[in-house]
């Protein structure tokens, strides 16, 4: 059985129904995109069933034209765990969102509701694409799919405030994706191919792909908001509605993240880069903590939670002098390279539930200053108790998916003689923990009900946003057996 | 050789005047110009289909998107921005940025010799599409999935700048108010020049199959020739309510997908065409992309629409 | 030999693109040093493909196709930019 449409299929049913999204309108937009909710995520669930059993990757040519002259998909096990993570994660925030931006039978079209479900769709198609496509040009394609959805999500409201940090964003994920594009032209010019795997095999080194992998990066980042290029974050991230910042923080910066992964462990597989990973892992290290400070100085719910992104974004990169440091067959790099994958999971689970119940709460509260929340958690116990729930997996407190991918990373650490990055993790850990602590201390002290809004707007928000934490936290529960999936295709590039 | 050497020079010049001038008006007009510079180089570069993209979208359309941009801020004080960085900055940015360059130049200098080229292998497989033009044969069947996903893309575009409505806007016609203007040389133009175009257009459209052209340039010479009219104040554009206006729109990657999708099932491979229909497909995907991306790339200059104050 | 010729001069045109985006501050010039940034992005590419001429063809087709479609893509990322600059200034106005 030729599984190979199932990447295939994965990403043209989002591409399809946001294409469809624009003639059908607000309402019809909305319809389809409950509709094909189930089917992307039954499609990604396919994938990494194939993938687990086979042990192998799923392969397809576009058109039969075999790499360098055609494209090739290619989902291993790092694709099919964030394939399935992307799908869960984008219908949660579909259903959650219904109540602000759904329209009722016979309601005009609203600006906000027209945009949001293709803009939502087109994040999901461009998340899909970054994670199967194995060309370098076909990926910048995926960015820019996710830069142009990404973009008016921020300033979906029309305000002064989010429309300028729309443009400051813009700004820096234009700047990221020209710096991408500057590397696929050298990339070609040095090698004549764009395919991945190919590019594995071809590079030795040459002048060109080296600078070419470092002007990429330094794109990528910008993109990723890793420390010192995160300056657009916060504001973007807080600005947006609920629903979008949940899908910006959880998932956008992963995509360009994914792609730093490709260049580092696909493109750049035979030449390991220790010296320029340990800076990389340097700037990881900075955004835990100088992110975990600023989020524990933060006056608003939603600013504090974009800072705690900007601080789980640098775990990311602890994998990466890990990685660097020893033989890529061996039981530790094993450790890095699964501790950073399921980092990247559990942060979608646990960052987009945070995000849904600082929503709730500054729709209840009608502002999100964390100093006037109190009476939270006697009229909403469940939405702080999501917010609680996310936050020990932010901090890594067992048996959380948060806990999981950190003390992976601790002992990879550990085992790579790199005894310091398992400071910054166990310092980080505190500094999250001091955080979440504030918000919940806040929200627990008694307040006046009065300044509240009397009825939440729709039960199925808290159910969708806890059911995203409990994700989150149940993740640890998994056997390590199950984190083999991850481990499918990443040594064995060659088809 | 000397010619190139000219060439490059008066590029080089045209883009440092252009960021270093002071009116917004000035450096756009000389960005006009740098984008009709640069098509020439890309004649010189043998990349005739690249020179009539760059002139159509990166020196027309840009152009017309940029001036009317100038001419909207124009009447406005300039929003205030961050201040400039310091003199020290500003060198310091400069060496930066010539470090860049300059190690782009020498890499570029190391690239392999003989470089690496894929043109044999397309030569070899381009008579299975029944296309002579070897860059539609990538286009639209060796890597058909980038046209595919980036008509999509241009289809978002279309989305995200609706999404920037002001409110009390949605739904009508969209981009500012034109200025009237009286009998001058644009309204002559504007009335002489699109069946013209459109007959150009057609023909572009038509020999991309064999000889440069194709849907992406005749698709924005088709725009501009909806945008003169709209810029003489001769029609308006239809309402973003419209649903035709969406059809329209939306019909190319739709077909593109579907045939992608048939492809699949009867040879197994998405975007695969059958032995034989590679040719007739493609004109058809080309016939409405063209359509598609035209009204695309218009309503991309023309903008969201402007409620009255 | 004009292949290596304009691939220096993309190599210059993109440090001229990326010194005005970082240095001007009006966002409209941004926008447009973005553009030359751009230009001279593609203008590497086509050196690139014009280095791979051969089989009868006066550039390599594989990059020639791909600038075509990133003049596309970077032409749409520039009309979101405006309608975002112009958007911005609107709304400046009313408050």
């Amino acid at each position: 059985m030729d599984w190979g449409l199932l990447p295939v299929l994965a990403v043209m049913l989002p591409v399809l129904a946001m294409v469809l999204a624009l003639p059908l309108g607000a309402r019809g937009a909305e319809r389809m995109t409950l509709a094909v909710l189930p089917i992307g995520l039954a499609l990604a669930v396919g994938i990494a069933v194939v993938v687990q059993r086979t042990g192998a990757p799923i392969w397809h040519q576009l058109g039969h034209w075999a790499p360098p002259l055609g494209i090739a998909f290619r989902a291993d096990g790092l694709s099919a765990a964030m394939l399935v993570t992307t799908a869960m994660v984008v219908a949660a925030t579909a259903i959650f969102a219904r109540a602000e931006f759904g329209t009722p039978p016979g309601a005009a079209e609203r600006r906000q509701a027209f945009a949001f479900w293709p803009l939502l769709l087109a994040i999901w198609a461009g998340i899909n694409l970054l994670l199967v496509a194995n060309d370098l040009f076909t990926l910048y394609v995926g960015l820019e799919l996710l830069t142009f959805a990404a973009m008016p999500l921020v300033c979906l409201d029309g305000s002064r405030a989010t429309l300028e940090a729309a443009l400051r964003y813009l700004m820096f994920a234009l700047l990221g994706s020209v710096l991408y594009l500057l590397g696929v032209a050298l990339i070609y010019g040095a090698t004549g191919t764009l395919d991945i795997v190919l590019l594995s095999q071809r590079v030795t080194g040459q002048p060109a792909v080296v600078l070419a992998i470092a002007v990429m990066t330094a794109g990528l980042l910008a993109k990723t908001a890793l420390l010192p290029l995160h300056l657009w974050l916060p504001p973007a991230h807080a600005g947006a509605p609920a629903a979008g910042s949940a899908i910006l923080s959880a998932l956008v910066i992963k995509g360009s993240f994914i792609l730093v992964l490709r260049l580092w462990f696909g493109v750049m597989a035979g030449q390991p880069m220790p010296g320029a990973a340990q800076i990389l892992a340097g700037l990881g290290a900075a955004a835990i903590l100088l992110g975990s400070v600023a989020a524990l100085g933060q006056a608003r719910l939603k600013l504090l939670v974009a800072y705690s992104t900007v601080a789980q974004i640098g775990y990311l990169f602890l994998m990466f002098p890990l990685l660097a440091a020893v033989p890529e067959a061996s039981e530790v790099a094993a450790r890095a390279w699964t501790g950073g994958v399921v980092q990247a999971v559990s942060h979608a689970f646990a960052k987009a539930a945070m995000f849904l119940a600082a929503g709730i709460m500054a729709a209840r509260f009608g502002h999100d200053r964390i100093a006037d929340i109190g009476g939270a958690g006697r009229a909403m116990p469940v939405t702080l108790l999501t917010f609680g729930l996310a936050g020990l997996s932010l901090m890594g407190v067992p048996p959380s998916g948060g806990f999981a991918a950190k003390w992976l990373l601790l002992s990879a650490a550990i085992g790579a003689g790199q005894w310091w990055w398992a400071l910054v993790i166990l310092g980080g850990g505190l500094l999250t923990g001091g955080y979440v602590y504030r918000v919940l201390a806040a929200g627990l002290r008694a307040g006046e009900k009065s300044t509240m809004a009397p009825a939440p707007l729709a039960w199925s928000r808290d159910g969708v946003a806890l059911g995203l934490a409990l994700i989150s936290v149940v993740l640890g529960f998994l056997p390590l057996a199950a984190f083999g999936l991850l481990q499918v295709g990443r040594l064995d590039l060659a088809p | 050789m000397i010619a190139d050497l000219l060439l490059a020079a008066a590029i080089l010049a045209v883009a440092v005047a252009s960021i270093l001038a002071r009116r917004t008006f000035t450096a756009v007009a000389l960005f006009i110009a740098y984008g009709l510079l640069l098509s020439l180089a890309w004649v010189r570069l043998s990349a005739i289909d690249v020179a009539l993209t760059e002139a159509a979208i990166g020196a027309g359309l840009s152009g017309v998107l940029l001036l009317g941009a100038v001419r909207r801020l124009a009447s406005r004080a300039e929003a205030p921005a961050n201040p400039p960085p310091g003199a020290a900055m500003t060198v310091l940015i400069g060496i930066a940025c010539a470090c860049v360059a300059a190690a782009l130049g020498a890499v570029i200098l190391l690239l392999p010799e003989p470089a690496p080229s894929l043109a044999p292998q397309v030569a070899a497989n381009l008579p299975t599409t029944g296309l002579g033009n070897p860059v539609t044969g990538v286009l639209m069947s060796f890597r058909a999935l980038d046209t595919l996903l980036e008509s999509a893309v241009v289809l978002l575009a279309v989305i995200c700048v609706w999404s920037l409505t002001p409110d009390g806007g949605w739904g009508g016609a969209p981009g500012a108010a034109q200025p009237i203007l009286g009998d001058g040389p644009l309204l002559l133009l504007a009335r002489i020049l699109p069946p013209l175009g459109i007959v150009v257009a057609v023909h572009i459209l038509w020999v991309g199959k064999d000889a440069p052209g194709g849907k992406f340039q005749a698709a924005a010479i088709l725009a501009a020739m909806w945008l003169l009219p709209w810029m003489a104040g001769l029609v308006a554009p239809p309402r973003i309510a419209a649903r035709w206006l969406r059809l329209t729109v939306a019909v190319g990657p739709v077909v593109f997908i579907a045939i992608g999708l048939a492809g699949a099932v009867t040879e197994g491979a998405f975007l695969a065409y059958p032995p034989g229909w590679a040719m007739p497909l493609i004109l058809v995907i080309e016939i409405v992309l063209t359509a598609s991306i035209a009204v695309a790339l218009a309503l991309l200059v023309i903008g969201p629409p402007v409620p009255e104050p | 030999m004009s292949a290596t010729l304009f691939g220096l001069m993309g190599a210059a045109l993109v440090g001229i693109g990326l010194f005005g985006m970082l240095v001007r501050t009006q966002v409209l010039l941004r926008i447009l040093s973005f553009n030359l940034l751009g230009g001279g992005i593609f203008i590497v590419f086509g050196a690139v493909a014009r280095r791979g001429a051969g089989a009868g063809f006066g550039g390599d087709p594989v990059p020639q196709a791909i600038i075509l479609t990133g003049i596309v893509v970077a032409f749409a990322a520039t009309t979101l930019a405006v309608a975002l600059v112009l958007r911005l200034a609107a709304n400046q106005d009313r408050s």
